[in-house]
């Protein structure tokens, strides 16, 4: 032992375990990597995997049992008028309830990143993350009451003598229904409302992170305030919002709970999952189904690249 | 329209009846409490390249940012080519920045980013990337048209944002701190190329600095700002040879800065006086003098090795210590050493000992 490490004294085994590692970067982090690696590999990727497999099994019409060979009838059986009416409902709402988040965030997350006082952000911020402290079951059916025939709302038509307008949107071919509650416009209310945190959020980020520089060149080389924006903010901050979207896009195309309870009673992609897993057994089926959000995600993110909504990063 | 006094050094660049480019009318800029801007008032000639000098906080960037419409006054008035500006956006006047960071957008190439400003020109596209090419051509870096301004160098990207800032010609080009994150040796090597092509492009340049080595290098003139004022205004040689302030004497180079008991025995007067270090000169005692100086019997404290100069400390019998600067044309650096603790006489010319208060 050399003089320099014996005034230390004999080392503890926690202090040979420390050098030990020390001197082992690579063991270390092999340590620290495993179990995440581990769980995501096995628990993860392993189940998806299992889903992907089990797509291509089918199911015996009689016996009601899973045929272990590989076919690829259970994906044609998609393509079924029935299933493939599913599919594009789902997909439909999925993007329509995507814009509109994309809509309504964009000016509140750029207030939030540009103008707003510290203070004002900080209570933003808890104004945007609330409804997220509160159950998710609990919101959907406060909307259900706030939606219903005898809800608060008809009787706020009713009050300021719009009924008319409430019967003509309700008069509305296919979106339309007895009551808000029970019809397409409903459930894409609700939607909007439980995911628009999601899309606030990134997108408030991506903004805050355009340099106030970069806003003030534009305009000091003669661009007028909407063409700043069109030009240089909404390209720079279109990561955040592609981010957001993700969020919106794949949890509208997840989504069993809501269209459950507010809606026209026809199914949506999860739904129609959760049916074909569930009760009527057929796991192949819904192993199918959901493979399509994710092909409908990649292909939507492929199209966004395409269209350079990451060169900015 | 008579010019303010401190218009008079620019006379020599003025021909006519010319507007100036820029004017300030006790203009003043506050945040709250802080004075920003405190009653500034001056003018920039058309075609000059003038500096705005002084340390962090003391005015010159808010000045800056006044022209350019990023900021409004709070009171007073600014005038570009003889218009009053309030209330006129940034994108309506013709004046374009330069900033510190660039801000060069990065989702745009390299032309892209040149050919910006020309699209609210109503410049058809062919002609836009053909006058942007002709910029880069001028900056030197026709070859990175295509290139991102992520692939580029800092001296680069610094090209690009003033190609950008001049491919539409703007009466007035500001710039704000534009070399201060570039190395020394790039600095110093813009520092040339910016004044080159100021006097090719003959646009009026508006150069915000706290380096005041970069203002005497390239400006016209120089407004020295300090606590939101203008302390001095004129070109490089009389800010540096005639220092109107206390202030402007020792942020402009350095100066020693005698007052009280010391002045009065050097001058017969208790009114500040500067000295510039390299003004003095070191002899040995008792050496012969011309009439003409002031001389003064001292001893060596301290000597620093500079490299091109050896810097002296010396003590005055008052106490009073006195910075020396002489050109190192010793055969041996240690002969400057050796000058330590040894008594010495200096001496001046009487013009170089600048009273501080007033303009001379």
């Amino acid at each position: 032992m050399t003089a320099a490490t014996a005034s230390l004294g004999p080392p503890s085994l926690a202090r040979r375990a420390s050098t030990a590692l020390y001197r082992r970067p690579v063991l270390a982090l092999a340590l620290l990597l495993m179990p995440p690696v581990l769980w995501l590999g096995i628990v993860y990727l392993g189940s998806l995997f299992a889903l992907l497999v089990q797509s291509f099994f089918s199911i015996d019409p009689f016996s009601g049992l899973v045929v272990h060979s590989f076919t690829l009838a259970t994906y044609g059986e998609l393509f079924t008028p029935a299933n493939l009416d599913i599919i594009i409902r789902t997909t439909v709402m999925a993007a329509v309830v995507t814009l509109t988040t994309g809509a309504i965030a964009f000016p509140i997350a750029y207030y939030m990143a540009r103008y707003a006082s510290p203070r004002t952000k900080a209570l933003f911020y808890l104004g945007v993350m609330l409804p997220l402290w509160s159950s998710y079951l609990v919101r959907v059916y406060a909307w259900k009451l706030i939606l219903a025939k005898e809800g608060i709302l008809t009787w706020l038509f009713g009050e300021a003598g719009l009924t008319w307008l409430l019967d003509g949107i309700l008069a509305l071919p296919v979106v339309g229904g007895p009551s808000l509650s029970v019809s397409y416009i409903g459930t894409y209310v609700v939607f909007v409302y439980i995911w628009l945190p999601y899309m606030i959020l990134p997108i408030e980020a991506a903004v805050e992170r355009v340099p106030i520089s970069m806003i003030e060149a534009s305009g000091d080389l003669g661009a007028p305030p909407g063409a700043t924006f069109r030009r240089v903010i909404l390209p720079l901050a279109f990561p955040g919002v592609v981010a957001g979207s993700i969020f919106t896009f794949s949890l509208t195309l997840g989504d069993y709970i809501i269209p459950g309870i507010i809606g026209a009673s026809k199914f949506f992609i999860g739904q129609a999952v959760y049916q074909h897993q569930g009760t009527a057994g057929n796991i192949p089926l819904a192993a199918a189904f959901s493979v399509v959000p994710i092909l409908v995600m990649a292909g939507y993110l492929s199209l966004a690249r395409r269209l350079g909504a990451f060169d900015a990063l | 329209m008579s010019p303010p006094r401190a218009f008079v050094g620019a006379s020599m660049t003025q021909t006519g009846p010319v507007l100036p480019a820029v004017r300030f009318a006790s203009v003043s800029r506050d945040f709250g409490v802080v004075k920003a801007v405190d009653d500034v008032s001056f003018e920039i000639a058309d075609g000059e390249f003038f500096a705005m000098l002084g340390p962090s906080g003391s005015g010159k960037t808010t000045c800056l940012r006044l022209v350019a419409g990023f900021d409004q006054p709070t009171a007073g008035e600014v005038f570009i080519l003889g218009e009053p500006v309030a209330g006129v956006p940034p994108y309506e006047r013709d004046v374009h920045t330069v900033f510190q960071d660039y801000a060069l957008f990065p989702h745009m190439s390299v032309a892209d980013n040149v050919a910006y400003g020309l699209i609210f020109r109503g410049v058809a596209k062919a002609e836009r990337r053909r006058r942007a090419g002709e910029m880069l051509e001028m900056v030197k870096l026709a070859g990175r048209a295509d290139a991102r301004p992520s692939q580029l160098s800092g001296g680069q990207r610094q090209r690009v944002a003033l190609a950008r800032a001049l491919v539409d010609h703007p009466k007035v080009l500001l710039l704000d701190e534009p070399l201060g994150a570039l190395d020394l040796k790039l600095r110093e090597q813009m520092q040339v190329e910016l004044k080159a092509i100021q006097r090719q492009v003959g646009i009026t340049f508006v150069y915000v600095t706290h380096d005041q080595q970069e203002a005497l290098t390239m400006a016209d003139r120089i407004a020295v700002f300090n606590e939101g004022r203008v302390e001095q205004i004129g070109t490089p040689a009389e800010i540096y040879e005639r220092p109107a302030s206390a202030f402007v004497a020792g942020f402009v180079g350095t100066s020693n800065i005698l007052s009280g008991d010391a002045a009065f025995g050097l001058t017969g007067s208790p009114e500040p006086i500067a000295i510039r270090p390299e003004k003095i000169e070191l002899l040995a005692p008792g050496a012969s003098v011309g009439d003409d100086r002031v001389v003064v019997e001292g001893t060596v404290a301290g000597v620093d090795f500079l490299g091109a100069l050896v810097r002296y400390a010396v003590v005055l019998p008052g106490g009073v210590e006195l910075s020396v600067v002489e050109q190192n044309r010793l055969g041996d650096p240690a002969q400057a050493l050796a000058r330590q603790g040894r008594a010495v006489r200096l001496a001046w010319q009487r013009a170089h000992a600048r009273p501080l208060k007033g303009l001379a």
